[in-house]
């Protein structure tokens, strides 16, 4: 079955083709069948992900390695589609396809009405398959290909209701600010491929890190932290986090899968994978473990102060994935990924409840208008409640288990960067329990007449979402130590592997993180259900501070004046030279000649007397030259 | 008998031939005068043609002069013809009137 594995990623994109093709063609096939062809693909893939998995755990701890090789790519450079199955990408290709799935039984329900059923699928599919392209890729060109087709896929999807300019400008900001980050990454790989004596497989690369380390550290340092600087914008940190509380302009499910379980949290991924190489460049790690600090605060700080549902969530994952790096940037991987685990499922719990609110409201988007949502959607707020307090890190929710190690961790690291990530906690816990406060509780400040629970399609999909994220935290443990092998430790970390000698410090840590969480969700409901009135005089006292807030610390703006109008500057400047310059030389030869015909012209009188005593003058110039 | 007549003299003569058909081209209106002030000056080419075949003792420019003579007999046709043809049309050969080719 594990020769299969192949069959994953492509089961997926036979999706994507059939549903694309018969699409194209012109063919309106049943929504039934469409949504068969596409859950069906991706229910299969899911399949094989467990059985491969189930495969794999039945093999001794350190063999668990599988490299199935499906065709020649480009033999020049040794490259073949590869595809690499170890207990971390067999995590990944659970959470990927499981959410995935989910996320597809959702959307059936969510898109119904939708013109372009068969295109939302068809992107999908596409999606799944790139995702799975990426996890699975067994040399760095081919993680890169899944890493551009998610990309291609997530700019598709953002611009899904192209017709809207605003969600055909977020596609292509999405997509350009991503550029930036693939560039790097581009020429991180590139960089690997020559240092390391002509590789781009990750297990060689991996297995020569060391060495090259030895004799050339810098290189080692510029590769990791180029690889890192992809991871940035595919991962929105900071600088390039920009693209994705636009991406929120794209269906609901969309943002559910692509930015917040599974493409954001890519570069999460591919620097776990690659972390026997970053353990090698502290410094690196170091950077990485500050910009997820300061963009876990930084989003966090954001999210207090939005009132577009999405938006909220959309900073809220950022933050998120800032708390996974700080975990990446302290060498605890594993920590990293539990984390990118528990979030994938809470996070698309948080969307996916967002969305069936907002279908609830026929597309509001903003809380001031909603509140008291409770009575009309129970099931809803039972399920968005539970992803609540899993994200808040209420004591025994998955986010409470894969929050308290991530800050653990750190604190063993650098008592400095706990505190950031411990104030961080804190926001998380109090804009999610605004977000809950102003959705859910208190009085109705809706106009729609009775909203009511989505189909059942989409509470399937909330509802197994909700139990994951309760119970997921229970499997730390295991998760762990399935992951050992994989991952390296970092030389800095003070965690010894197995033992765990500090039981005194992560207990305290431990209930501080419990009071973090359950105090920010009191601070929330006393500021937004109990005292309604306090947010806005707060707000109002501190006035500027609040504006800079809302305003998402102007961070666009100040991109928009020290990056875009230079480089419009520029664009004017270039294209006034071509436009004067250029142009000016081309019309500038034709005007020439015309002018100098218009002088000719005089001579031509038509007089025939004229043309003589030009000949005259010409004979005698002629004369004149010869013979003096 | 042979320097009876200096080659500078038939220069002379021949130059003040052509200046006389150079004036009469620039100056008159007739097309027919200024075509026969066209014959003048091709006549006082040929002046000199003949007066340095024999200055010189070489047959080049009698060669010469016949060439001249054959194609001012060929021009004389040619042009004779188109002045007969506008003189036709117009009921005068005065070249100033005829300016309607040019730009």
């Amino acid at each position: 079955m594990v020769s299969m594995l192949w069959l994953i990623p492509v089961l997926p994109l036979l999706g994507f083709v059939v549903l694309g093709a018969l699409g194209l063609a012109g063919l309106r096939l049943p929504r039934a069948l469409v949504s068969s062809v596409a859950c069906g693909s991706v229910a299969l893939a899911f399949a094989l992900s467990v059985s491969c998995v189930a495969t794999l755990a039945g093999m001794p701890e350190h063999h668990r390695q599988i490299v199935v090789t499906a065709a020649d790519w480009i033999p020049p450079l040794g490259l073949s589609w590869s595809f690499l199955l170890d207990p971390l990408s067999s995590v990944m290709i659970l959470v990927v396809t499981g959410v995935g799935l989910l996320i597809h039984i959702y959307s059936i329900g969510y898109m119904w009405e939708d013109e372009g059923y068969w295109r939302y699928f068809a992107y999908l599919n596409l999606f799944m398959a790139m995702m799975l392209t990426l996890v699975l890729g067994a040399s760095l060109p081919l993680l890169f290909v899944g890493w551009e087709g998610v990309g291609l896929c997530s700019y598709l999807l953002i611009g899904f209701y192209y017709t809207k300019t605003d969600c055909a400008d977020a596609g292509r900001k999405a997509f350009i600010v991503n550029r930036i980050g693939d560039a790097l990454f581009v020429t991180g790989m590139l960089l690997a491929y020559v240092t390391f004596g002509n590789a781009f497989g990750i297990i060689e690369i991996l297995q020569r890190g060391p060495d090259v380390a030895a004799t050339s550290p810098g290189v080692v340092l510029a590769i990791t932290l180029l690889l890192f600087g992809g991871a940035c914008g595919k991962s929105a940190q900071l600088p390039l986090y920009v693209w994705l509380p636009d991406a929120m302009a794209g269906p609901t499910p969309v943002s559910a899968l692509i930015h917040a379980a599974t493409m954001v949290t890519a570069g999460v991924y591919m620097v776990c994978r690659m972390s026997p190489l970053y353990v090698l460049a502290p410094a690196t790690l170091a950077t990485i473990a500050a910009i997820g600090a300061l963009t876990a605060l930084m989003a966090a700080l954001i999210a207090m102060a939005q009132d577009d549902i999405k938006k909220v969530l959309a900073y809220s994952t950022i933050s998120q994935l800032g708390y996974m790096f700080l975990a990446a940037g302290v060498g605890a991987f594993g920590s990293a990924i539990f984390h990118l685990t528990t979030h994938a499922f809470f996070k698309a719990l948080l969307f996916l409840g967002s969305g069936a609110v907002i279908h609830a409201l026929h597309g509001e988007q903003d809380m001031q208008k909603m509140g008291g949502l409770r009575r009309h959607l129970p099931k809803t707020f039972l399920a968005f409640a539970a992803g609540w307090i899993a994200i808040a890190g209420v004591p025994l929710t998955s986010g409470f288990f894969s929050k308290d190690e991530i800050l653990y961790k750190v604190f063993l690291s650098s008592p400095g960067l706990w505190a950031a990530g411990f104030v961080g906690a804190i926001m998380t816990a109090i804009y999610m329990t605004r977000l809950m406060s102003l959705t859910f509780l208190g009085p109705s400040r809706t106009h729609h007449e009775r909203p009511h629970d989505a189909p059942p399609t989409m509470m399937i999909a909330l509802g197994t979402l909700a139990v994951l994220s309760l119970t997921a935290g229970f499997g730390a443990g295991p998760l762990e130590r399935w992951l050992e092998p994989v991952l390296a430790a970092s030389p800095d970390t003070v965690v010894p592997r197995g033992a765990e000698p500090h039981e005194g410090p992560e207990m305290l840590l431990m209930i501080l993180s419990s009071l973090a969480a359950l105090g920010g969700i009191g601070l929330g409901y006393y500021l937004w259900v109990t005292r309604p009135g306090l947010p806005d005089r707060i707000a109002s006292r501190l006035s500027g501070l609040y504006r800079a807030v809302k305003g998402k610390l102007y961070v666009d703006e100040f991109y928009d004046a020290v990056i875009l109008q230079p480089f419009y500057a520029l664009c004017r400047f270039l294209s006034g030279l071509d436009l004067k310059a250029v142009d000016g030389l081309v019309n500038g030869t034709g005007a020439a000649l015309e002018t100098s015909g218009h002088v000719l012209k005089l001579f031509h009188s038509g007089f025939v007397r004229n043309y003589a005593l030009l000949y005259l003058v010409g004979a005698a110039a002629i004369v004149w030259y010869l013979v003096l | 008998m042979a320097d009876a007549v200096p080659f500078g003299s038939i220069v002379l003569v021949s130059a003040v031939l052509f200046v006389m058909g150079i004036l009469g081209v620039m100056i008159r209106r007739s097309a027919l005068v200024i075509f026969m002030s066209i014959e003048l000056m091709l006549n006082a080419a040929n002046l000199v043609f003949v007066g340095a075949a024999r200055s010189t003792g070489s047959m080049d420019g009698q060669m010469f002069a016949f060439f001249v003579m054959a194609v001012a007999a060929a021009e004389a046709a040619v042009g004779l013809a188109i002045i007969i043809a506008i003189f036709r049309r117009r009921r005068s050969t005065d070249v100033d009137l005829m300016s309607a080719l040019k730009w």
